[in-house]
This record gives C-alpha cells, structure tokens and sequence, in this order.
C-alpha cells in the first residue's frame, strides 16, 4: 500500500482545524472540478482532492490516518499497523479473510469509516447501487455514421462480496450504434461498477465527442461541407461532384447561385437512432483564380468592360 | 461486453425518463426532484400528465448538477440555481455548434 500526504494535497498543515480544511477542499475544488476545470488532468486531480478530504472530514478517519504520523514520504510502500486488520474485519459486512494488498489507502479509510461515498450513502445493511462510470470517447465522423466499438481502460472501485472496496482493473468494449451526434450521450445500462447487497449494478455513460473532420463539420445529424465554385460555374450553373460520407455523388447548382447559397443534399447526413438520416448542406463559396493566364485576363476584362452588373447598387451614389 | 443490446441507449430529446430513473442515475432523493419540478427548473415533457416523463437530455444535466451539489456540500437551494445553469449552458453549447457548423471556412489555395 502506498502513502499519500492528505494534508499536502489539500495543502493545509496537520494541525488545521475542521473549517480549514474544508475552506482549502473547496477552494481546490473550484479550480479542478472535472464538471468546472477544462484543463487536462483535472479529473485525476480532483479524485486525489476528494480523496483526501474524505478521509480528513471524518474525524474517525483522520484520527486513524493521523495515527499513522508523519514520518512516510508521498508514493512509499508502508504495512498499516497490525491492529487495523482486526479493526478493518470489523467494519466488514463479512469479516472473513482479506489482504490489505489489494487496498488503496482512501478504501482502507472508508472501510475504518464506515465506507462514506458521494451523497453520504452509507454501505452498511443496505443495497448500495454500483459506481456509474463516465467517459468520453473522441471517434471519427466516418466512425459515427457507420458505428464503432471502443476499447476502454478504466481503473475502477469496487466492493467484494465481503463488502470490501478495491480498485481493479476493468476492460470494457463497448459499441457506439451507428448515427452518433458530437457531445451526445450513450448510457449502457449495468456496465459501471457492480452492486452490493442486492443494489443495481452501475450504468456506463459515454460522452461522445466528433473529431474535427477535414471536410464535414457536424450540427446535430445534419452535416455542413463548404463547396468552392469557380464564379463561371456559379453564373451560369454546372453539375458538380460532391463528396459525401459514402462516396461522390453529383449536384446541380443553379445558374446566378450565390456566396453562402445553401444546397441541400437530402438524407446524406448522419443515420439517426430512430430512422432516416440528417441532411447534408453544401454552402456555396466562390472561388477566383490567384494567378489569371493571358487568355483568362483577358476574358475578365473583356466581361467587365460589357457587365452592367452592380453589386454595390444599395450603397447609393455610385460605386 | 456492451454490444448493440437493449441496455444501450441514446440521452436524446426523444428518449424518456420517469423521475425514479432521473433520482437513480443522479443519486438525488425523490422529493428533491419533485421540488425541482415545482420550482419549474426541471422540466417534464407533458407537466399535465399523471406520470411525469423527462427527456432524457436532462439525465445528463441533473447528475452534473447531482455531482457539484454533492462535491461542493451545497444548500438545497443552490440545486435549482445550479441546474438552471447547467441547462442554459447545455442549450447555448447546441446552439453555438449549429452556428459554427454553418460558418464556411475560408479556404487558402
């Protein structure tokens, strides 16, 4: 089992009182909430805050961790004191043989404590729900419109069937159906973590969230792709070949089409849950030419010497 | 392993909750989430029907919610304040996602 420096973490001395550690938990907590911080490692960070103050809060679990001194550095292996095994069966539900191998420290806590979770639900003699596991899975566009399996690696807590908590190792395939939205969410019922008592098992909810995508940018089961159009083929309309998530597919664009014009390409979006698909909209830009051959100056010029065309006509005065 | 089975399910506007499965998802007691109902902050899909329905959209916002108030030991009160945000900004995040997918991207040649 490793040592963790609680007071360190919540950066508070060993002497604090109650109001103090609870003042330093809540000001770390504003600042690396997972559901707040956006930066990267702030969940981590703050289990290691919950952590600790879970264990300070308590005042028969900080007794018990106090108990342990000072002397331990962060990270180092240490064998908790021979009676604390005696005490540890004690808090079990089924005090039969354990090994405090498996343990992680804050379990060892939670089991002197009486195994406080989030909410104050307590563990003892009655069904207590599994951990629900939440996670963001990052796919691809063309992932989502045909549907994927992601491989996930968590480290999970669980309680044995003597009640005991234990952090393991938990690998979970789990299938994305076909048709997933940016930041949309998928539950998967009984995949967290296992009850106890006769509780449910917990759910797994993934948050899905689209890679940027080259061409396509997602809103909702729609999809928006920007189309260059030479200002010849947006004058006088053209058929053009479009890219579409299952292949390229032809679009009439009609003559005097417009900078920002929106076309339509219906039902080639992505499948939505329900039936059918989103649409896909092809939002026209006109594109000139940077570098203009002899033959094409002198086709512009000659076109601009005949157009009476005037696109600045609203302004008023001429222009 | 989870595979394209029952237990599967999509939080979308069109799927439906009962307030039992709102309260187990997010840990919060009935009566709280009956006061959030009254207080007009959660918001059933059908107010005037015997069984309040919820779409399922608002699981996702009331564990968030379920997991500051919790974290942050706060007030009863502070819940609904806490949810109505959370919804704002869930609605604003959709709408600025409609806009951005509609804004063209200059293209450099």
């Amino acid at each position: 089992m490793k040592y963790k420096d609680y007071y360190a973490t919540l950066g508070v001395e060993r002497t604090a009182g109650a109001d103090d550690i609870k003042k330093a938990y809540r000001k770390l907590a504003q600042k690396h909430h997972p559901d707040v911080s956006k930066e990267k490692g702030a969940e981590e960070k703050f289990k290691d805050i919950a952590e600790a103050y879970q264990t300070l809060k308590d005042a028969k679990s900080r007794e018990a961790y106090d108990r342990l001194g000072s002397s331990y550095q962060p990270g180092q292996d240490f064998r908790p004191p021979p009676d604390w095994e005696r005490q540890y069966r004690g808090a079990q539900q089924d005090p039969g043989a354990f090994s405090f191998d498996d343990l992680d420290l804050s379990d060892l806590f939670a089991g002197l404590s009486g195994g406080a979770r989030r909410g104050g639900r307590s563990r003892a003699n009655m069904p207590i729900p599994g951990e629900d596991y939440e996670v963001t899975v990052h796919i691809s566009l063309e992932d989502a419109y045909r549907g994927t399996q992601v491989d996930l690696s968590l480290s999970a807590p669980e309680f044995d069937d003597k009640g005991q908590v234990r952090h393991v190792p938990k690998m979970i395939k789990a299938r994305i159906p076909k048709g997933a939205t940016d930041g949309q969410r998928l539950r998967l019922r009984g995949q967290g973590g296992k009850g106890i008592s006769g509780g449910r098992d917990g759910d797994l909810y993934l948050n899905v969230a689209l890679d940027p995508h080259a061409l396509f940018r997602p809103d909702g089961h729609d999809l928006y792709l920007d189309l260059p159009l030479t200002p010849w083929e947006a004058a006088l309309g053209a058929t053009v070949e479009v890219p579409t998530l299952e292949g390229r597919v032809s679009m009439k664009i009609p003559a005097a089409t417009t900078a920002g014009r929106k076309l339509r390409l219906g039902k080639k979006g992505l499948p939505k849950p329900g039936g059918g698909e989103g649409d896909l909209y092809a939002i026209v830009q006109i594109v000139n030419p940077t570098v203009l051959g002899d033959r094409e100056r002198e086709l512009f010029q000659h076109l601009a010497n005949e157009s009476r065309f005037n696109p600045r006509g609203h302004f008023g005065g001429e222009n | 392993m989870a595979g394209e089975h029952e237990n599967a399910s999509w939080l979308h506007a069109q799927a439906k909750v009962t307030i039992v499965e709102l309260a187990e998802s997010s840990g919060l007691p009935l009566d709280v989430l009956q006061d959030l109902v009254e207080g007009g902050v959660l918001q059933p899909a059908d107010p005037g029907a015997s069984d309040w329905a919820f779409s399922a959209e608002w699981v996702v916002s009331v564990r968030t919610a379920a997991r500051l108030y919790y974290d942050f030991e706060l007030e009863a009160p502070a819940l609904g304040v806490l949810l109505s945000f959370i919804e704002r900004t869930r609605q604003l995040e959709t709408e600025v996602r409609h806009l951005r997918a509609q804004l063209s991207q200059p293209r450099r040649l």
